[in-house]
């Protein structure tokens, strides 16, 4: 069902909801950004919808609530192993429509690929979402080409408007609520984006001799491997196993796995001193396949959602959308060597 | 969810150490676990790490894993003796086609530490004659201190179904070949085989590269070509990403891969 509901009404929506629910949203962090002056957009928890950023795409993803950037497995004392305990509560997420679909990537990883997580699985769960609608591109976007404009597996819905929010219900638990607060009930549809600036498109002869390609020298030069790419982005998922001790006989220590990235060193070390893809073009090479090509080739479907994120963060200005517009030009560099 | 949680490891007890040369000691631990011969499983000791280890051997309560001290993780596992835990879970992917071979020509190739993986399948056929038509093994070794598994190798030699070449790459031993693997790949009579018969390469991705080619040279087809890789791990249940391969997952896929697709693996 749609609604209407004035920022007041809305408020008391989330306090309603905040009973048992820890709401997450996109919000404004003054002066956290990269540079002086400027903010950090991203996820943290949120008591009223003036808090909510609807304008602003936000620097990070919503995913280090689902796959928390440090997460505690099991705790250790000498020979006996427990394991840590999940949630309490459940979440609602504020999100875009790009990463609602990259929850779905998340999904296909995390639950699909191989046994089911637990640890992912008890999160999830407890997970709803609400969907912001987009009335308009964000700078270096391209969910369009990528298929990720539009949602409609999300819980609510919210498009801002004059002083309240136009809300579409799919979540049949919440409707009462909704209906007893709305100011009207009206057809809603969020907004979609249906145009972005930045349009992509991926070969549809990709395959894998495009790593002989010499389109990825240039990223041996510009790449710094810092690996922001892969923390900004809302579909990397790799991790690392860490143990920690923390008493002073170091009887009782935790496994936690915490946030990898391929494009970083010590990402492929094996025993003994070996590594693979050394350098930088092979790291590029490797990450921008698994988006466009090699997930696919597993599950379906395109891993990457066009959010663009990589390119707003990458401090040599790389584009990750400039990138997979050269796959053409690759494939065919490589298809006519053969 | 203990009782599924797939990364819960399981204290076991080490029954036994066996130093086979400086770096690499066998550890025989108890545990129940259902292996198949060239599966592997996660080892661990909290506060320090988990790795990846094939199974190099099986019996009735216990598991062998043979291990190179080259790392944080394993460093630590050779402070450990008899009576000490080590936390184990697994077994995970998939192991070598055995049903597969069985009633054919076997040829087994392996370089160095490679004969882990491969040891429990070899002393199969060998306890059981009737498992393949005969047995093929090159064995090659650094050296001398490289050398694994000396009472097996020795008792090997002695089957009338094995052939046995042992050799070391550069140095001299009484009774041993001297020259890397590959070498001795022409000498395999595979015209005798007819259409009958595999092919099983492990050890380092640069012996399992080039004993590939030198196969295919003496007129191997690919599809009789059988290898096990070795990639970082943090979870071996197709999460973690470290071992991915283009769309492959050495967790899941492999460790053991026909030639057909392991040739065609980039990292």
């Amino acid at each position: 069902m749609g609604y209407y509901l004035t920022r007041k009404a809305m408020d008391s929506f989330l306090e309603r909801l905040r009973e048992d629910h820890i709401v997450y949203a996109p919000k404004r962090f003054d002066g956290g950004g990269r540079f002086s002056d400027t903010d950090c957009v991203r996820h943290g928890e949120i008591q009223t919808s003036d808090e909510i950023e609807t304008d602003e795409k936000s620097d990070f993803s919503f995913k280090e609530i689902l796959t928390p950037v440090s997460e505690t497995l099991f705790y250790f004392t000498e020979n006996e192993v427990r394991e840590s305990e999940g949630p309490q509560k459940a979440a609602l997420v504020f999100l875009r429509s790009c990463d609602l679909h990259a929850v779905r990537r998340l999904d296909e990883m995390y639950l699909n690929n191989g046994r089911p997580d637990p640890y992912y699985a008890r999160l999830r769960d407890k997970i709803r979402f609400a969907l912001i609608g987009c009335d308009q591109s964000c700078e270096n976007g391209f969910c369009v080409d990528m298929g990720t404009n539009r949602s409609d597996n999300y819980d609510i819905s919210i498009d801002p408007a004059d002083d309240g929010f136009y809300i579409d219900c799919r979540n049949l638990e919440w409707d009462g609520l909704l209906g007893s607060l709305a100011e009207k009930e009206l057809p809603v549809e969020p907004s979609f984006v249906t145009e972005n600036e930045v349009r992509v498109q991926i070969p549809e002869d990709l395959d894998a001799r495009v790593m002989n390609s010499s389109m990825w020298e240039e990223y041996e030069g510009r790449c710094i491997n810092c690996g922001r790419c892969n923390f900004v982005c809302p579909t990397c998922s790799c991790f690392s196993m860490q143990d920690l001790f923390y008493t002073e006989n170091g009887k009782a220590c935790e496994r936690r796995r915490v946030w990898s990235s391929c494009m970083v060193d010590g990402f492929a070390d094996v025993a003994g001193g070996g590594t693979y893809r050394r350098k930088n073009g092979e790291r590029m090479r490797f990450k921008t396949l698994h988006k466009v090509l090699d997930f696919k080739q597993r599950a379906g479907y395109q891993m990457c959602v066009g959010c663009g994120r990589c390119d707003d963060i990458c401090p040599e200005y790389i584009s990750f959308s400039g990138c997979i517009n050269k796959l053409g030009d690759a494939m065919q560099e490589v298809t006519h060597e053969d | 969810m203990s009782n599924n949680n797939p990364l819960q490891p399981i204290p076991c007890e080490i029954l036994n150490v066996k130093k086979e040369s400086t770096h690499e000691w066998t550890f025989r631990v108890a545990s129940d676990a259902d292996v198949d011969h060239g599966q592997f499983m996660q080892l661990s000791i909290p506060k320090v790490g988990e790795v990846p280890i094939s199974v190099s051997g099986q019996g009735d309560g216990w598991l062998d894993f043979t291990i190179r001290s080259v790392g944080k993780v394993t460093n630590v596992i050779f402070e450990k003796e008899a009576g000490d835990t080590l936390f184990l879970r697994g077994p995970y992917g998939h192991g070598w086609p055995v049903d597969e071979f069985k009633g054919k020509h076997l040829v087994v190739i392996t370089g160095g530490t490679g004969l882990a993986p491969v040891r429990s399948m070899v002393n199969l056929c060998a306890d059981n004659p009737k498992t393949v038509k005969d047995l093929t093994l090159i064995s090659g070794f650094k050296n001398e201190d490289g050398i694994v598994f000396q009472n097996e190798l020795d008792k090997w030699k002695e089957h009338d179904h094995f052939s046995t070449t042992y050799a070391l790459d550069n140095d001299e031993k009484e009774g041993w070949s001297t020259g890397l693997v590959t070498t001795f790949v022409k000498d395999i009579p595979f015209d005798t085989f007819g259409d009958d018969y595999a092919v099983v390469v492990v050890g380092p991705p640069i012996m399992m590269k080039f004993t590939g080619l030198e196969l295919l040279k003496n007129g191997v087809p690919e599809e009789k070509i059988w290898m096990s890789f070795e990639r970082k791990m943090s979870c071996a249940i197709g999460k973690c990403g470290h071992c991915r391969i283009d769309e492959t997952y050495v967790c899941l896929d492999g460790p053991v891969f026909p030639y057909t697709k392991a040739r065609y693996l980039v990292d």
